[in-house]
């Protein structure tokens, strides 16, 4: 009765299932989060004195403790799933603004200079051109939001169930089974671990003509990655400072 | 998806891909989240389903035990129960069954009382449940109580006990002196109730050095209480571990913690006739060692609350 | 929305100002773990990151340990220390620091890593001691981007450490928590309140520290 994968019923939810809430407690503000950010950052792109104020503001939202968020809305939206997500999509939102304007800003003048040349409206060049050229950019961003996001489902626990895997956590407590909350930060880690590996595979098939440093040097191939996309991002703006995912999330 | 990113060359392509990408992605989580049930609609999560009877338990575990119990014996009657476990303190929980999210909860009398009525005098536990009633919000109402009872009592370690020669005798008011010594420690919630810190102070002129937030007589205090982070805390009387490490209850001769008879809260339009015999059935047979024994084998032999709700309504011919 | 009305509430009772419970010995726990947790992940990011962003290897190994400290849930860290070991100090450091370990990792690498090499190959060209290419010439190039990388995480911390309360602590998050468990908004939006203005400090503090310690000549804009 005490073995690792024995999920107290309380829970009213198989090992599995606790999986399928976790990874849709998390992915799906990330998505309403990137679905905002989107507009969000191209009026920061296209206003440049916007991008400031909007960048304090979030930084402030960020440091909220997604408890209190919790409480507050409990009473607005219930002990349920939504309240959790509310949040965590402010947050994705906060954590993919910038990640999307500076990819998007990144895109170099010529560049641009040459899809209007081609005839390209300015609809079609942001669809065709500016999106796709900061896809590694943006992709950096979302591979902070969905770990944040995973870790931060299991709070939910202390509003009453709400935090799928991290239910686990309070009942490990509850009835003093330590392998509970074992099972909880390994499942979890391993789905943000997943989930960050399945977003690199997607920018890999999403940017076939980036440079990939496969064979020849596979220790620092990783890295390598993530810095030339932070470069191509940053490099033409500021040469010295290649922009980190982590440093877009509070400046 | 891979074949579209693959093939593509150009960067109208590309964008084709990227579209694709994220379409895929959009349906798959809207797939996921429409093949689960009302949970995801905020309205329909706060308005329990039409026959359904929705048992609630507040965040420890003899909380959830009761609630396996009660909820078991009513769906052995056929009823649609689904359960909403672990929600947090009665502070919450009430605001629930009064707007109809939960449907029965297992409750306290004496401490429903007190959180109604902090001035409410406890004389008896039918006189507790009497002006309880009255108390209590139009749509909801307290079934029969069990004569099992688990009451809040400030307990102190055996270290604590003998370093200020308290004995199983001793009582609240004999804290009198020692209190501005101790750190008491309870849940969050006991900082602020009437049968917590305030009544402690205001009935027996407590004053304790410190107050540290725990839980709900759960693991957290039993080990700041064991390892002397606390030197008192508020446990359940029904707690396996009293036993075990040593404790000592203090008496409590002014009755602030008053009765604590498992008593079941309804919502009156959640419960049949014959769910309100079920539950009252149940609670008859219920008594003080009965808890005790069950909270042992849900506490200290870690067996799953349902599994051992189902088998003492087996054992008690009650299913 | 009156959460101006609590946040002002809350302010104004003279109960929160003084005591155990009181906003300043609250906020003091809070400083505490912040800047405890804050040291630690330093004392180990900063040098790997200088390291391996000075030789330029073990690239693949910083990827790796930033990613994987960033799947770690820290609330989950927290619970499972708490039940394993009891409560106390270790179960809030441990999640604060596997926090705040990735962003100044990673950022000092790739800071590191960025610099211009022109300078660095006439230091060493001059004669110069590797660590005093490293530190004389590569670390005040990079500086700002390191600094950023601790306020980021100085950041994220000091909203995490809210957590501490759960397993008993003190600290902002105790209004929170009780505010949670006792229903009373006051705490609840006063605590957040906080926090948010304690992150704004912490800002405020970063730039000062830019400002002071970054050479003019580095200095951007």
């Amino acid at each position: 009765m005490n073995g690792f994968f024995d999920i107290p019923s309380d829970l009213g939810n198989t090992y599995f299932g606790l999986i399928g809430l976790h990874l849709r407690e998390a992915l799906l503000p990330v998505l309403a989060g990137l679905l905002l950010a989107l507009p969000i950052a191209q009026l920061c792109v296209r206003f440049r004195w916007l991008y400031p104020p909007v960048l304090g503001v979030t930084t402030v939202f960020y440091a909220i403790p997604s408890l209190a968020v919790f409480v507050v809305l409990i009473d607005y939206t219930g002990q349920t799933e939504l309240t959790v997500m509310i949040p965590l999509a402010v947050y994705s939102l906060v954590v993919l603004v910038p990640a999307i304007v500076d990819g998007v800003r990144s895109v170099p003048g010529e560049t641009l200079a040459a899809s209007t040349a081609m005839g390209f409206g300015p609809v079609r060049r942001y669809l065709q051109v500016q999106l796709p050229i900061a896809v590694p950019a943006i992709i950096a961003g979302l591979r902070v939001a969905v770990s944040a996001s995973i870790s931060l489902v299991s709070v939910g626990a202390l509003i009453g169930n709400q935090g799928a895997l991290g239910n686990l956590l309070a009942d490990a407590q509850k009835y003093g089974r330590p392998e509970l909350a074992v099972n909880s930060v390994l499942t979890t880690a391993v789905l943000a671990i997943l989930c960050d590996a399945a977003l690199v595979l997607v920018r890999n098939l999403l940017t076939p003509w980036m440079p990939r440093g496969k064979g020849k040097r596979p220790k620092e191939a990783a890295v390598r990655q993530e810095r030339s996309d932070l470069k191509k991002a940053e490099l033409p703006k500021t040469p010295e400072s290649p922009e980190t995912p982590e440093k877009a999330v509070a400046r | 998806m891979t074949s579209t990113a693959k093939s593509s060359r150009s960067r109208t392509r590309h964008t084709g891909a990227a579209a694709v990408a994220l379409t895929a992605a959009a349906a798959l989580l809207a797939g996921c989240s429409s093949s689960d049930d009302t949970s995801d609609n905020p309205l329909a999560g706060e308005k329990a389903e039409a026959g359904t009877v929705v048992v609630g338990s507040n965040n420890f575990a003899e909380s959830t035990l009761l609630a396996d119990i009660y909820g078991e014996a009513l769906k052995a009657k056929g009823l649609k129960v689904t359960y909403k476990h672990n929600i947090g303190s009665r502070e919450t929980t009430y605001g629930l069954m009064k707007n109809g999210s939960v449907t029965v909860l297992p409750e306290y009398n004496g401490a429903l009382l007190a959180y109604l009525d902090p001035e409410a005098e406890q004389k008896s536990t039918e006189a507790v449940n009497t002006a309880a009633k009255a108390q209590l919000d139009k749509k909801l109402t307290l079934l029969e109580s069990s004569p099992a009872e688990n009451k809040d009592s400030v307990s102190v370690n055996a270290e604590t006990a003998e370093k200020h020669g308290l004995t199983a005798e001793s009582t609240l008011a004999d804290l009198k002196d020692i209190a501005p010594d101790l750190v008491i420690g309870g849940s969050p919630e006991f900082q602020t109730r009437q049968q917590g810190l305030k009544g402690l102070e205001s009935v027996y002129g407590l004053k304790f050095k410190s107050f540290k937030a725990l839980d709900a007589g759960g693991p957290l205090t039993q080990s700041a209480l064991t390892k002397n982070t606390v030197q008192a805390a508020d446990i359940f009387t029904t707690d396996p571990t009293i036993i075990k490490e040593k404790f000592v209850v203090l008496k409590d001769p002014e009755n602030l913690f008053g009765y604590a008879n498992v008593t079941p809260l309804v919502h009156k339009d959640g419960l049949s006739q014959e769910g309100v015999d079920t539950l009252n059935a149940v609670s008859a047979k219920l008594d003080t060692k009965t808890l005790l024994d069950l909270d042992a084998q849900v506490q200290l032999d870690k067996k799953d609350p349902l599994d051992v709700a189902k088998e003492w309504l087996k054992t008690a011919g009650l299913v | 929305m009156n959460v101006l009305s609590f946040v002002n509430a809350f302010f104004s009772d003279s109960a929160h100002w003084h005591g155990y419970d009181g906003i300043p010995q609250r906020l003091l726990e809070h400083v505490q773990y912040t800047l405890m947790a804050l040291g630690l992940a330093a004392a180990i990011g900063l040098p790997l990151g200088l390291l391996t962003g000075h030789t330029g290897r073990g690239g693949n190994a910083v990827a790796f340990v930033a990613t994987a400290a960033r799947a770690l849930p820290s609330f989950g860290l927290l619970v499972l220390i708490a039940v394993v070991v009891g409560i106390g100090l270790l179960p809030v450091m441990v999640p604060l620091v596997v926090l705040a370990v990735p962003p100044i990792l990673v950022t000092t690498y790739e800071a590191v890593r960025s610099v211009d090499p022109s300078p660095v190959d006439a230091a060493r060209g001059m004669g110069m001691h590797e660590t005093s290419i490293l530190l004389r010439v590569e670390l005040p190039v990079a500086l700002p981007l390191v600094l950023s990388g601790l306020r980021s995480a100085a950041i994220q911390v000091v909203s995490t450490a809210t957590i501490a309360a759960y397993v008993s602590l003190g600290g902002i998050g105790r209004y929170i928590i009780d505010g949670l468990y006792q229903r009373d908004y006051e705490k609840v939006v006063g605590g957040a309140t906080l926090v948010a203005l304690l992150a704004l400090v912490t800002l405020a503090v970063f730039w000062a520290a830019e400002r002071l310690a970054v050479s003019p000549g580095v200095r951007r804009r």
